[in-house]
């Protein structure tokens, strides 16, 4: 008997770790034989913690939102009765989440132990490799990689294949490869499910595109804010290198490949190829200007192929299966799978991978369940702070990169923020600029100064000083930012402000015009005010205002005056009548 | 940089206030590796707790960048610190996510309860407050990580309350351990 325990960031923050050890507790005291072992994050982050006891008999019976009192249950009824406690199993919902998936690059996430190496052979591993090492050679890898039509992942999704073959014919002798795992996408977290999940892939993965293109050495780049995956990264290195499949000399074959990890620190323009390299040489991570591109002059001034986490981790699926296979899941232009993470206002949260042209209405309500409290559906961020927003219209598009760049959004990393009725998306759209202006690297005019004008003018619309000018002045800033910026930060920074124009007129103009947010979200348009025929006139309000915006004479109703009011509510406090509210 | 005759207006002369022992070792290590500047800063962050202008400077006189480039490094990334950081540091997830689940009112509760703001220490010495851009536990925002020389933990499905309940668990663990 096998029992596994969810421990992807997810699982530990649910309080995994308390219910390893309430197992490994049990399993000693009653003398059982019985494995307790982890395992990654499945992807129903909602579930979590997850346990799944694997029978004698083949059978697996998964527990859902586990407490260690619970574990007591499961050990005297299933462990030891061999009765599997049902109240405690994962409900048919839940297993329609996991099933409603097509899954590649998460296929092994929350099934095989990530720390063991052994698990991650016992399921296929580095079978591609051997694969690609004894009977393929470079040209081969990168001619099958491009007719599997496989396109980056990490959001620009260019032809991966494509890229590999400008990267191996370039004459310099010395090339790298590089994993872009510096997720910085605020919503997406696929790639460190994979990294905490099954490491291994992603490795195999490195290790075939070093074959392709003739590198010796790969570097991840992986953020500094995600502990466990580096954790979990490192272990994997070494023992691949133990098992031979790292190293000199890889399998016995001539070909050895090394690879290093590098701490990012915390930049998210560092996402971008130039700054990224910028970043591993140890400088500040600003982007340059293209062209030499990075497949020409990348890492160290070198040719370098540069994919993120997910992309390598199809690697594999497409070498042992070949592309054939590969082409038939998701459409003809975005062949594959892509995982997404579904998060916000929506019942099932978590990591979904779906064939690309799945439609969003089938991920929001299908398989996510809908919105949370039974509100309305408003809209969805896509992409994060480059992508756009999407509306009810939207629902049944086919989710790849083609038809999302044509309503003016992106796949970009796959964060997928559902957002209900009660989300103001002006807020949304100052929140993400934000992000950006805080993120700009400041290196480009247009990026640095837009950016901050932007946020200058969407602070002023939030807070109730806004003028509908300045919405104009918005989108002519937008524009000027997007045509005229330097890299893809600069680029797409203004996306969320123009799709929510766009989408959201209405509510901008409510915030502008009648100074009043649709959703009461917005603080600094609230205002404080007093119900006439419910005030008595008694005059405890105007003693307790501290900036003497109340007047009125006694026994007479009293007034604000908005233009002096702080709205520090103590007249709310002071009022005997509930005659003050903020609207 | 002249810091024989002692009279350099640099705090480099500190320096011997600090253990370099370790930072040594590392420097040792990384000697002959590319790009390795980030990984030192890294380094001498762990150790440290911050970065203090001497050890910078010890730095730039040991592998001869200047003490500019560093500075300019450090202060690029979110992640380096010039100022030394409280006992546990409290990492505030700000992601979409996040921010859609309320992380700006946890935010609020947590600097009026602790009273400092973003990037600021207590009085104490007991917490840092850090708004960090995701953590990456979406699906369980709003999120926040807990990082102190026991290591990090991290929180989700957080409210005002339950946020200010961990801040006080730690506060009565610093208290009995003291």
């Amino acid at each position: 008997m096998k029992i596994a325990i969810g421990q992807g960031s997810c699982g530990i923050a649910s309080g995994s770790k308390k219910i390893e050890e309430a197992f490994r507790r049990h399993v000693a005291e009653h003398n059982l034989q019985a494995e307790v072992t982890i395992t990654g994050c499945i992807g129903g982050c909602y579930l979590e913690p997850i346990v799944d006891v694997y029978q004698d008999d083949g059978q697996v019976v998964r527990y859902v939102h586990m407490t260690e009192d619970k574990v007591d249950k499961v050990v005297k009824q299933h462990l030891i009765g061999h009765e599997p406690v049902d109240e405690y199993r994962i409900s048919k919902s839940g297993t329609d989440f996991l099933e409603k998936q097509t899954r590649i690059a998460l296929k092994n996430c929350g099934l095989i132990n990530p720390e063991d190496i052994r698990d991650y052979i016992k399921v296929g591993g580095y079978e591609a490799l051997k694969k690609a090492i004894f009977e393929m050679d470079g040209k081969t890898i990168c001619k099958e990689v491009e007719r599997s039509g496989l396109r980056g992942r990490g959001g620009g999704g260019f032809p991966t294949g494509k890229k590999w073959g400008l990267v191996a014919a370039q004459k310099d002798p010395i090339k790298y490869v590089v994993c872009n795992a510096d997720e910085g996408d605020p919503g997406a977290f696929m790639d460190r499910s994979v990294m905490e999940g099954d490491p291994h892939k992603m490795l195999e993965g490195m290790i075939i595109a070093g074959i392709a293109i003739g590198a010796k050495i790969g570097y991840i780049y992986v953020r500094a804010e995600y502990p466990l995956a580096v954790k979990r990264l490192k272990k994997a290195i070494s023992q691949a290198e133990e098992w031979g499949f790292l190293g000199k000399n890889i399998l016995g074959s001539k070909f050895s490949f090394e690879i290093r990890i590098n701490l990012g620190a915390g930049a998210f323009v560092c996402g971008e190829g130039s700054a990224l390299t910028a970043s591993i040489e140890g400088n500040r991570g600003m982007p340059r200007v293209k062209p030499p591109r990075t497949v020409e002059q990348g890492l160290f001034g070198k040719p370098t192929v540069l994919n993120n986490v997910e992309t390598f981790s199809h690697i594999p699926f497409i070498i042992a299966n070949g592309a054939q296979i590969y082409r038939g899941i998701g459409t003809d232009r975005s062949p594959g799978t892509k995982a997404f993470a579904l998060t916000g206002s929506v019942n099932k949260t978590g990591l979904v991978e779906v064939p690309m042209g799945t439609s969003l209405r089938e991920l929001i309500f299908d398989i996510g369940g809908g919105i949370k409290n039974n509100k309305a559906f408003k809209a969805v961020q896509i992409g994060g702070p480059s992508g756009g927003c999407l509306t009810e219209k939207h629902l049944d598009l086919s989710l790849d990169f083609d038809s999302l760049s044509k309503v003016g959004a992106m796949v970009g990393s796959g964060g997928l923020v559902v957002m209900d009725e009660d989300t103001c998306m002006v807020s949304i759209a100052k929140f993400f600029m934000d992000f950006t202006e805080q993120e700009s690297c400041g290196k480009c005019v247009p990026c640095r100064e837009g950016t901050h004008l932007m946020n200058e003018i969407l602070d002023d619309i939030v807070n109730g000083r806004g003028t509908k000018e300045q919405i104009d002045m918005l989108m002519e800033l937008a524009d000027t930012v997007t045509t005229t910026s330097l890299c893809g930060l600069g680029k797409t920074a203004a996306l969320p402000v123009m799709s929510t124009i766009r989408e959201f007129q209405d509510e901008y103009y409510a915030h502008v015009v009648e100074k009043r947010c649709p959703t009461g979200k917005c603080k600094g348009l609230k205002r404080i005010e007093i119900i006439a025929n419910k005030c008595k006139g008694c005059g405890l309000c105007l003693d307790a205002c501290p900036a003497n915006a109340i007047s009125g004479k006694r026994r007479q109703p009293h007034v604000i005056d908005k233009s002096s009011c702080t709205k520090c509510k103590l007249c709310i406090d002071s009022c005997k009548f509930d005659a003050i509210v903020e609207i | 940089m002249n810091n024989k005759g002692g009279n350099c207006a640099c705090d480099c002369q500190n320096k011997d206030k600090f253990d370099l022992s370790k930072l040594d070792e590392f420097l040792d290590e990384v000697k002959d590796m590319q790009g390795s500047l980030i990984h030192i800063l890294q380094k001498a962050q762990d150790i440290y707790g911050y970065l203090p202008r001497e050890i910078i400077a010890y730095i730039s006189d040991k592998t001869g960048c200047t003490q500019a480039k560093i500075y300019g490094i450090a202060t690029f990334y979110t992640q380096f610190r010039l100022k030394p950081m409280g006992k546990n540091l409290i990492m505030l997830c700000q992601g979409t996510a996040c921010h859609v689940s309320g992380s700006k009112d946890i935010e609020e509760a947590i600097c009026k309860d602790l009273k400092i703001s973003d990037g600021e220490t207590t009085v104490d010495g007991l917490f840092t407050l850090n708004n960090v851009a995701c953590l990456g536990c979406c699906s369980l925002a709003p999120v926040m990580m807990i990082r102190n020389k026991d290591g990090e933990e991290t929180y989700g499905n957080l409210t005002e309350a339950k946020a200010l309940e961990i801040i006080n668990g730690f506060k009565m663990k610093m208290e009995q351990g003291a």
